[in-house]
């Protein structure tokens, strides 16, 4: 038993040895995990409105309630932020904690733009008539669309706190993990936009 | 600027750099205008509008991945690229599966 116990602390120094897997690169690991099952929501829900989108059941059709300068403008905005991110990791490797929460904030208020011009998208087709309940095509697009709204607003909501915390606590180990992560998050809403764009918008209105 | 060597000792903390943000960011707008305009004004048939709209995508998806998710600066061996090349696995199978069932039964009524 205390061999056991022996080779196993063995073991671990061993492990410790080789693979220089600090808890941050771990960490990161297991976000990359989190991201492509949030991949797998939504292809489910892709295939979903893909399948419904012609199933207007008398309805307002889609396609005509789409409003492409209010699509572009929000493809830009969020393409933008996605890049803003990208810069406040640059200015946090390199040890600068205002210009890190800057470009957050920069991020952040695109972020908002982003949500604001959706909502009032959606605000928009509801007037319209095209509402959440009106056909199984309306159905599936406000839910396709909303979930990825809602992925935005959370991480609004955490890169807000996370102002905060590097506010009091500075660029340390863990906010410098947790910026990592939140930007690789940023990234990913952005790559789910595109897809939204692609199929939801530009071969609806094709 | 030439050197962030302050803590740079692991090497997990060279995620990227300036010019491949911006790079990343220039190749993205281009990929994105690309469809658009060829969709605005119906430059192109079904098929080839088609073709442009998923091609740029899938490349933009690629751009993104490397330049700003720097999937190729993780340590190896990389469980993340195998973890998402299953993950897309599972997303072909089920988008690509529901549209095909799902025609079927559309022209079976």
């Amino acid at each position: 038993m205390a061999q056991a116990a022996a080779k196993h602390g063995e073991n671990h120094a061993h492990g410790h040895d080789h693979g220089h897997h600090d808890p941050q690169e771990m960490k990161i690991l297991g976000f990359w995990f989190f991201l492509i099952s949030d991949v797998i929501l939504f292809s489910v829900l892709f295939a979903t409105f893909i399948v419904l989108r012609d199933n207007s059941a008398g309805g307002p059709i889609l396609s005509e309630l789409i409003k492409m300068p209010g699509v572009i403008a929000e493809t830009f905005i969020l393409l933008t932020s996605s890049f803003t991110s990208g810069l406040a990791v640059l200015a946090m490797n390199q040890g600068k904690v205002k210009q890190l929460i800057n470009w957050l904030i920069v991020t952040a208020v695109l972020g908002a733009s982003f949500i604001a011009l959706e909502v009032y998208e959606f605000i928009e087709m509801v007037h319209e008539g095209f509402s959440y309940t009106t056909s199984a095509a309306s159905g599936a697009f406000f839910t396709l669309v909303g979930t990825h709204g809602l992925h935005v607003s959370l991480g609004l909501i955490w890169m807000i706190g996370l102002m905060f915390q590097l506010k009091k606590r500075g660029i340390t180990d863990v906010t410098r993990g947790k910026i990592n992560v939140i930007s690789l998050y940023w990234h990913f809403l952005d790559v789910v936009w595109i897809f939204l764009l692609s199929i939801v918008y530009l071969m609806g209105v094709m | 600027m030439a050197e962030h060597n302050s803590h740079d000792s692991h090497g997990h903390e060279q995620h990227g750099s300036l010019k491949s943000y911006v790079i990343g960011f220039i190749l993205s707008v281009v990929l994105t205008i690309i469809p658009l305009v060829v969709v605005l004004n119906d430059m192109m048939g079904k098929t080839g509008t088609l073709i442009v709209i998923l091609g740029t995508a899938a490349l933009q998806f690629v751009v993104q991945l490397f330049f700003f998710m720097h999937i190729r600066e993780t340590e190896k061996p990389r469980w993340n690229v195998m973890a998402l090349i299953f993950g897309l696995l599972i997303m072909m199978t089920i988008v690509i599966g529901s549209i095909w069932i799902m025609l079927n039964n559309a022209v079976a009524h």
